[in-house]
């Protein structure tokens, strides 16, 4: 069924024109994710496969391919430790697609090509999936698809001229994009109505994730200051009320128990502690999240969370700590809703195995705390009074607030509270806590992140890694666990006014948290506005909002499984549509002067004067002037301007064209049969 | 001309249609006042290979969009499987409603490649590119057809047997734009070829005119006769006798017309052949024809119904031959 092979003529340089460009569009965005190495490797064998076609070079044999694709095999092994999992096999794909560049010369190449880039490009959205990523991707789509045309257009001319030659791209990059712009309205049913399972099917590759980043489950000193340096959103805030003054917003994550040398990390799940009780005054503040995945389990929620108003995701469950975890890590971005209350009080009674966690320490290490501590003890401070003289030293001393502190020695408490003095949030909130267990004080660290930044277009708080924070909670009588955040009195800007505020080294951080160019920052938000509706809206499209749209859109409630039979007449309905649009004769396009012209065939052959179908317009013209002598000069005169129009469109200007349109129709409209 | 086609050993020809073939089950757009329209239900369509691989494509999309969650990779998707779709329309509709329209067939003697020409015409203002042409998968022909315009297909068939020779179905088919989909339909079209008889091979020496009471006869010799004088050019006259010089003095072509050659007629008879094989007898009958008009004579041709007065030149030539291929 296939067309002989044979007429390969001269199909090969639009092709791989079409081919390198949209290929170079993939390998551009690749090399955001990917080794170097790879998009490198593609461009030397592009410029190969192009030097080959434009000076006839003959093709790489066998005996220089096979070595080639072992070592470029080898190198994807050597780079990323496998040939499987996320990275390594879209590498793999990677340089295998550019080395086969060197052997694609036959129709069946060229499309085969195609198709295996086709499925290269769309993978790149495993690795992001932000708008200027789809546009590209649109755009490489457009240049593979017009490479396929261009592939499909087989033709016997071999010697063609230079102008027809440059005008094949334009037709077939036309075409391209007509296809893809008529198959456009299909993308939009199915994807609305594509019934969505929520995945996985089966496992996920464990690299998949990797580039996620967000808070861990552990903390040493460095950690939080590294996620600082990342301008990602961590997740984004809808408020239902105002949103709350900036030192209101304590966003609590991961609760830190167990202390390891200078590591913290979250109490044992073995160890089953009772539920802190929750009392909670004042009204609450409700508000969605719109949480980015970041491949954990934590759930993030202001500063107090009351669980039973607050909508969380199916499985999610709160731990004593008010920490709250889903079942599954956030791999997809997901919305939740949650009501919190700024003023309540927290574990009212301390259970004896808390006071035990409470106050874990290693023994045997940073000796000069201890010795502080016990200095307190045996001035018989209170805890209150503790908390003061601690968060009095860091604001009285000379304690800096900076992204970059220097290395801690082997007593990393002692090394920072007594030497270097220059840390940032884990350093101060670790320290505290060390120093309040030292000197029996119930304490624990409170990762999260702090403040965010109001987007005026959309009126929703951004909230970045770069505003992780650690913070402190110390257990008082009658208080309960109470906030403490050392940060606050060393730089009480951070606090009030956000990171970019707060640091005088502020070049470390990114961009977009600096407090400098205005301008810069106002155009980001229109631009987070848009890209906010684009998560909502095209990247959060789930089950959920699924279901919920059809309701909206059909009135009524809808099973999971209604949503197949409407995808199945929708789609037969478009397709007839669509297929009647193409494919009916009727469609036949007229330009207008055709369109006047059948208006005065109408008028004759309501006079009896009917229209041969091979019968040229100046005979059939002359034709009617005998039969109609009264309107013969008229006739002649619109049958010879119709005439000169259809052959001399090209020659002559626009302004020429319309008017003698404008004359044609003038002349039909007066003719009088 | 064939070498060694061995003409008796043909007398039962291959039909042009196959009735165990399935393809022969197929619809057929027929001729209708000499002009063949490819309706919608003459189109058929099927995946090319690449059309499988591509909906493999979507298949692998599809389910790494499901297990990772991504959404925008549905979206691609879906995009790429609307781009399946429509190129499925756009190839349909690259071939629906186009017309054929047969064209003369120059005639040739058979075990030559008969040519026949036809021209495929748009009249839906569209554009159709790479439209293929071929009779049962053997001879191909790809063009370009303009909007409103028409293209020209050739498709050479090697004739066996004198007479018409029909052109068999033609298939016409096209991948444009996306190669993924095969649309083709089979049309009939009114091409016929006039196939002459074939000459046979033997050269055998002409009959002569001095046998009395042969059939065949030659009533002078030629090559000594006088120079007579000058005829007015005519087709078919030989460019060996037009006189060149005598031309570019005077207005016209002019021939040179050589003595006794008016009066001396050869009749090529058809019962001067012999033996019991009739397409054989034409087979020499043919090649004394072809001889006698190499050599410029003046030849009648007898044959057992009719005969044709002895003249010379191409028309002549052609009439003749005509006779032979349809006896």
């Amino acid at each position: 069924m296939t067309n002989k092979a044979g007429t390969q003529t001269n199909l090969s340089m639009h092709a791989i024109i079409w081919l390198l460009l949209s290929l170079s569009i993939t390998f551009t965005l690749y090399a955001f994710n990917l080794e170097n190495w790879v998009p490198a490797c593609f461009v030397v064998f592009a410029i190969w496969r192009y030097l080959i076609e434009k000076n006839n070079w003959s093709y790489p044999t066998l005996w220089l391919r096979f070595p080639l694709t072992i070592a470029g095999g080898l190198a994807v092994l050597l780079t990323y430790g496998s040939l499987f999992g996320r990275d390594a096999s879209v590498a793999l794909l990677a340089v295998m697609i550019s080395m086969k560049l060197l052997e694609t010369r036959t129709k069946r190449d060229f499309i085969v090509m195609v198709i295996l880039s086709y499925f290269l490009t769309v993978n790149i959205l495993l690795f992001t999936q932000a708008i200027w990523v789809f546009l590209a991707v649109l755009l490489a789509l457009t240049g593979l698809t017009a490479c396929l045309i261009s592939v499909s257009h087989q033709s016997m001319q071999t010697n063609i001229s230079t102008q027809v030659w440059k005008n094949h791209f334009k037709v077939q990059v036309k075409l391209a994009g007509k296809l893809l712009l008529q198959a456009t309205p299909i993308m939009l049913v199915l994807f609305v109505l594509f019934p969505r399972i929520p995945g996985p099917i089966w496992g996920i590759p464990q690299d998949s994730y990797s580039g996620m980043t967000g808070l861990s489950d552990s903390m040493e000193p460095g950690n939080i200051s590294q996620l600082s340096l990342s301008s990602k959103i961590a997740f984004r805030v809808e408020f239902k009320s105002a949103i709350p003054a900036n030192n209101q917003l304590y966003w609590r994550g991961p609760v830190l128990w167990h202390q390891e040398g200078r590591r913290w990390q979250m109490a044992s799940d073995r160890i089953p502690l009772p539920m802190e009780t929750l009392q909670t005054s004042g009204s609450a503040t409700d508000y969605t999240i719109t949480l980015e995945p970041h491949n954990r389990n934590w759930l993030l929620m202001l500063d107090l969370p009351e669980i039973s108003a607050s909508t969380l995701p199916a499985e999610a469950r709160v731990k004593h700590d008010m920490q709250v975890l889903s079942k599954e890590p956030i791999r997809t971005r997901i919305r939740y809703q949650g009501s919190s209350y700024l003023q309540y009080k927290l574990g009212a009674e301390l259970s004896e195995h808390e006071r035990t966690l409470a106050l874990q320490l290693i023994e045997d290490e940073n000796p000069k705390t201890r010795q502080l501590a016990a200095q307190w003890i045996s001035e018989k401070k209170s805890p209150t009074a503790m908390v003061e003289a601690a968060l009095k030293m860091f604001r009285e001393q000379e304690f800096v607030y900076t992204l970059a502190p220097p290395r801690l020695g082997k007593e990393p408490v002692d090394d920072f509270l007594f030497n270097t003095k220059r840390g940032f949030c884990e350093h101060y909130a670790s320290s505290f806590v060390y120093l309040m267990r030292a000197a029996g004080v119930p304490a624990r660290i409170v990762t999260g992140y702090q403040g965010g930044e109001i987007n005026p277009n959309g009126n929703y708080l951004i909230v970045r890694q770069s505003d992780a924070h650690a913070w402190a909670e110390v257990w008082l009588q009658d208080r309960g666990w109470v906030r403490v955040d050392p940060t606050s009195a060393v730089s009480p800007d951070r606090i009030e006014m956000g990171i970019g505020a707060a640091l005088t080294d502020s070049d470390l951080l990114p961009l977009l948290s600096r407090q400098d160019y205005p301008m810069l920052k106002h155009l980001y938000m229109n631009w987070d506005a848009v890209n906010n509706g684009w998560n909502q809206w095209v990247l959060g499209y789930d089950q959920a909002k699924q279901l919920a749209l059809l309701k909206k859109l059909i009135n009524k409630d809808i099973a999971w499984e209604d949503i197949g039979l409407i995808l199945v007449v929708s789609m037969i309905a478009l397709m007839l549509f669509v297929s009647y649009l193409l494919l009916s004769n009727k469609g036949m396009v007229l330009n207008p002067s055709n369109r006047i012209y059948q208006q005065f065939l109408k008028k004759l052959a309501k006079a009896g004067v009917t229209k041969l179908k091979h019968e040229g317009a100046i005979s059939f013209g002359q034709r009617a002037a005998k039969t109609l002598p009264n309107q013969a000069s008229e006739i002649l005169e619109i049958s010879a301007l119709y005439s000169s129009m259809q052959y001399a469109k090209q020659a002559n200007s626009k302004i020429t064209n319309i008017q003698s349109l404008n004359l044609l129709k003038q002349l039909v409209n007066n003719l009088k049969v | 001309m064939a070498k060694g086609l061995n003409l008796s050993s043909d007398t039962s020809l291959k039909p042009d249609f196959k009735l165990n073939s399935p393809k022969t089950w197929f619809r057929t757009a027929i001729a209708i006042d000499s002009t063949t329209t490819l309706s919608r239900r003459h189109i058929y369509i099927l995946p090319t290979r690449f059309g499988w691989l591509y909906g493999l494509l979507l298949i692998g999309l599809l389910t790494g969009s499901i297990n990772y969650s991504i959404s925008l990779g549905f979206a691609i998707t879906f995009l790429l499987a609307g781009l399946g779709l429509i190129g499925m329309l756009h190839t349909w509709r690259n071939l629906a409603n186009l017309k054929i329209e047969a064209k003369r067939a120059n005639p040739v003697f058979a075990g030559e490649q008969a040519v026949f020409e036809f021209n495929v015409i748009d009249d839906s203002n569209r554009a159709r590119y790479s439209i293929f042409a071929a009779f049962a998968d053997k001879e191909s022909d790809i063009q370009d057809i303009p909007a409103l315009g028409e293209s020209t297909f050739r498709l050479s068939l090697p004739s066996q047997k004198r007479g018409w020779l029909k052109a068999p179905r033609i298939t016409l088919s096209t991948e444009f734009p996306v190669s993924l989909f095969h649309v083709w339909a089979y049309a009939e079209t009114e091409n016929q070829c006039l196939i002459y008889p074939h000459p046979s091979l033997r050269s055998q020496i002409l009959p002569s005119a001095d046998t009395d009471g042969a059939t065949g006869q030659l009533s002078t010799t030629q090559g000594d006769d006088d120079f007579a004088g000058h005829l007015n050019y005519q087709f078919g006259d030989s460019p060996k006798r037009i006189d060149w010089k005598a031309s570019s003095r005077e207005q016209g072509m002019l021939v040179k017309q050589f003595q006794g050659e008016a009066s001396s007629t050869l009749w090529l008879d058809f019962n001067a052949t012999t033996g019991n094989n009739i397409e054989l007898r034409i087979s020499q009958l043919t090649r004394w024809l072809v001889d006698a008009d190499a050599q410029q004579l003046k030849y009648g041709l007898r044959l057992p119904q009719h005969s044709i007065q002895p003249n010379s030149g191409a028309a002549h030539y052609h009439q003749c031959l005509t006779a032979l291929a349809l006896m």
